[in-house]
């Protein structure tokens, strides 16, 4: 058993930047895991742009860098290609690497373990089992890690952003983009992108359209598809990726019984990103599946602080349960303390044109604020000056989406 | 060590040709190995062993409890589970002693149960046993309500019907057996005594047959002149649950048949998932091994009566596999002394469980077609790398880690496998074709990502071996 003051999981944005923030502060001995060969999470092969900030835009796998750089100068120990496999105990982890096994002890940890997109089986799309089929992660680290030629014609089932990037990564392979395919009745990324794959690239939207069975033996050799109205055709094509639909990669927090958020489906955090276990904290796309990396990185920021108030002894308040009505999915964090400032990042299934956000407790209002049309699949967010409001004895707080 | 996938199949006369590398040829090329003088050939339409109904089953070491009293069926499982038992204990492949409760839902069900038990009398087992609501509910706490009772049948396992299959040919090919891939048999015919199979590879020439064509024993069957059954591919669609599934089944939950059909099992695997299924669907085509969103909305629905939280659970696969029924009750073997051929036709889902069984009764009847054995050998034990949860896998294992820390270094997280299991399963005596047989040979990317993580990574190192 060693012990180390800090130890975060997962060498992504938000794991990085806590560390470094952490290391900077002079906490002590901090350590980073992470069970890939590098360090920088999903950034390392996001390579587009829309990464680090105005003045210093980036592409993913350069902020992976500039994260992974910033931590280890600023003191922290980043360790690539170590497993976290267990709990040992309430803040102790069994790991495994090319070293052996090894039991690390911290008096804080932080989850910081990320998101994957549900694979084709988990949407339980029918039809046979052939090669060919992706999610946008394997289909980017095939393509910019490992320079592996995917197939001629893809399908990319979803329209959202993490979708566009992914046939920009098609194309980037030298494949073929046959259709994006999404079961909305309209694009959810920004306007000016879904025209640019429209008319620039040629890339057909099918909106209000289900991918109803794969095709082929052995090789992929079409998808079929089926309009809301009944139509159904088939899409020839070599390559099928499936796109978004996120869910947060929480085996350690549910191994350590940590719990879950039943919206989110990540651990359940107050403001500062305190789990439901003493010590733990978890921050990034472990929270909400997910939101961008910047996002990530700034609550890694964010939770440094809570984290070193902790070392230096406070309480673990456990709050109150924030809950969201439907229309509304999820929202995150997703329990409530009066001492929290920290916005609100929360998602809708369905359109919402200029929604009224109503924060009540105990049918009392806290907080009523108009956002902009929310989009299913696109970040909404919540401001946190009502929390101060919140009766800690009181029951949970919830948010409901309306018109005025 | 001959393992081929291409090219012209060699001039060679074979003593004997198994036509079909499923899991009963394969034990089958297995049993006939430890007979030293014998030149045999495995011959396999697909490229790799085991890709049929071997494949995609429930994956259950059987006692034969529930099979008709004095058929071969009956015979054959209730000796191939003991010899597979000790075969798997011996050659490393996973097997939990997990034990099945076929649970009553209603009082038709209920009233079979003591029916079945005497039955399982009848199959000489006699270790089943009637359990009240309490302490059904108390061994499956997860348990749906509304179960009436259930029996008890203490012997039935779990079993990793993949590396069950390929031990057997590995061993075989070991000792001698020429192991042909991708070479689909199109025609037969018998010239001088040798058989001369027309294949996707070109000729092959041999002096005995063993059809152990699995879903198309029928077809080569009539090749050769016979008309003894057909089969009707029955179509089982399977679901395979999350990891974190596991810990709300101990048992393999039957259903109880009766008039009405036969619902879907749950199953725990060796691998630490949960199976829901099959469907049974009686089908024309034997290559329609596709899904059906139907039949998983149905599975589903009979899946949340079983055990509701299971639902809740992600799906980390959809398998759907055909199953080589028959208009007959019983296994269809029969020797052809005349032809100097053995059929093997008609095994159903306990195939896996009677497979060594089933190749000792094969080599007795190609005995009587007058092939002379020499006393048979002792076959050099194999042992295959553990895929299973109950028993420590690589990197579990700090004293292999010590030795190579390429143990240590995980490529697929969901299912720890490491790269020192990958590069083993690519440079092993049977050799992964595609990315999906490294996948069956190691796990790796069949956990709940599905490749997300570790896809490009695992398709890179095989490449790198491959070229």
């Amino acid at each position: 058993m060693r012990d180390v003051d800090v130890l975060v999981v997962g060498a992504g944005p938000a794991g990085l930047a806590v560390a470094a923030r952490l290391a900077v502060a002079g906490v002590g001995h901090v350590e980073v895991l992470d069970r890939e060969l590098r360090a920088g999470g999903v950034p390392r092969h996001c390579a587009h742009g829309g990464f680090g900030t105005w003045l210093n835009p980036l592409t993913g796998p350069a902020y992976a860098r500039l994260l992974t750089t910033a931590a280890a100068r600023a003191g922290a120990v980043v360790r690539t290609g170590v497993t976290a496999l267990d709990w040992a105990g309430p803040l102790s982890l069994t790991t495994v690497g090319p070293d052996g096994p090894e039991t690390l002890r911290a008096r804080a940890i932080v989850l910081a373990t990320g998101a994957r997109e549900r694979p084709r089986a988990a949407r339980l799309v029918p039809g046979t089992r052939p090669a060919g089929v992706l999610t946008t992660g394997e289909l980017q680290q095939a393509v910019h890690l490992h320079g592996q030629r995917i197939g001629s014609r893809a399908v990319v089932v979803g329209a959202e952003d993490v979708s566009y990037a992914a046939a920009d990564t098609v194309t980037a392979s030298g494949a073929d983009v046959v259709a994006m395919v999404t079961e909305l009745p309209y694009s959810q990324t920004t306007p000016v992108r879904a025209q640019a794959a429209r008319l620039r690239h040629r890339v057909p939207l099918l909106t209000d359209t289900t991918v109803v069975e794969l095709l082929g033996h052995g090789r992929l050799s079409g998808v079929r598809v089926r309009h809301s109205a009944g139509r159904t055709a088939v899409l020839p094509c070599d390559t099928v990726v499936f796109t978004g639909d996120f869910v947060p990669d929480h085996e350690l927090a549910r191994r350590g019984g940590i719990d879950l958020d039943p919206g989110t489906r990540g651990p359940a955090v107050d403001g500062a990103l305190r789990t439901s276990r003493t010590g733990v904290f978890a921050a990034g796309s472990v929270l909400h599946a997910v939101e961008s990396a910047a996002t990530a990185a700034e609550e890694g920021t964010h939770t440094a602080r809570a984290v070193r108030e902790w070392l230096t002894g406070t309480t673990w308040p456990t709050g109150v349960p924030l809950t969201v009505a439907p229309p509304l999915r999820w929202i995150a964090p997703n329990r409530v303390t009066p001492a929290d400032h920290h916005p609100y990042v929360l998602r809708t299934t369905t359109l919402l044109n200029r929604p009224l956000l109503r924060v009540t407790q105990d049918g009392r209002v806290l907080h009523r604020q108009r956002t902009w049309t929310a989009v299913p699949n696109r970040t909404l967010r919540l401001a946190a000056g009502w929390a101060s409001a919140v009766d800690p004895e009181g029951g949970p707080v919830e948010v409901t989406a309306g018109h005025p | 060590m001959t393992v081929t996938a291409s090219g012209l199949l060699p001039r060679t006369v074979y003593d004997v040709a198994i036509v079909g590398a499923g899991v009963v040829g394969c034990a089958i090329a297995r049993r006939l190995a430890r007979h030293a003088d014998l030149r045999i050939a495995l011959i396999e339409a697909q490229d790799d062993v085991g890709q049929g109904t071997s494949k995609a089953n429930t994956a259950i070491l059987h006692t034969g409890f529930d099979a008709i009293p004095g058929s071969l069926e009956a015979r054959l499982v209730r000796e191939g589970a003991r010899q597979l038992a000790l075969y798997a204990a011996e050659s490393g492949i996973p097997v939990e002693p997990v034990g099945a409760l076929l649970v009553a839902w209603d009082e038709a069900q209920l009233a079979v149960l003591p029916s079945l038990a005497e039955k399982a009398e009848r199959n000489a087992y006699p270790d089943a046993r009637e359990l009240g609501t309490t302490e059904l509910y108390a061994r499956e706490p997860h348990l749906g309500p509304g179960a009436l009772g259930a029996l008890h049948i203490p012997g039935e396992s779990i079993i990793c019907p993949w590396t069950t299959t390929l031990a057997y040919a590995t061993q075989a090919v070991r000792h001698g057996v020429d192991l042909h891939l991708n070479s689909r048999v199109e025609k037969a015919s018998r010239e001088d005594g040798v058989h001369r199979l027309g294949t996707t590879r070109g000729p092959l020439r041999a002096r005995r047959l063993v059809n152990a064509a699995g879903l198309h024993a029928d077809t080569l069957d009539r090749q050769l002149g016979h008309d003894d059954f057909t089969v009707t591919p029955r179509r089982g669609q399977l679901l395979v649950f999350d990891k974190f599934a596991r810990a709300l089944v101990r048992h393999i939950l039957l259903p109880v048949p009766t008039a009405l059909g036969k619902g879907v099992l749950v199953a725990p695997t060796v691998y630490g998932n949960v199976l829901l299924g099959p469907t049974a669907e009686d089908l024309h085509d034997k290559h329609d091994t596709g899904s059906t969103a139907d039949a998983l909305a149905g599975l589903r629905e009979q899946g949340r009566r079983i055990l509701p939280e299971l639902l809740d659970e992600e799906v980390t696969a959809v398998y759907a596999g055909l199953r080589a029924a028959t208009e007959h009750e019983d296994y269809r073997i029969v020797a052809h002394p005349e032809q100097a051929t053995v059929t093997v036709g008609g095994i159903r889902s306990t195939g896996l469980t009677a497979s060594l069984a089933i190749a000792d009764h094969v080599t007795a009847l190609l005995a009587d077609t007058g092939l002379e054995l020499t006393p048979p050998r002792d076959l050099t034990p194999i042992h295959m790398p553990n895929l299973g949860e109950a028993f420590p896998r690589p990197c579990q294992r700090p004293e292999l880690i010590a030795e190579d820390p390429e143990y240590g270094t995980l490529v697929c997280h969901c299912e720890r496998v490491s790269r020192g299991e990958i590069r083993d399963a690519l440079t092993s005596t049977i050799p992964p074709h595609t990315v999906d047989g490294l996948r069956r040979r190691t796990r790796a990317r069949s956990g709940r990502c599905q490749g997300f993580h570790c896809g490009a990574a695992v398709r890179a190192l095989f490449e790198g071996v491959r070229g």
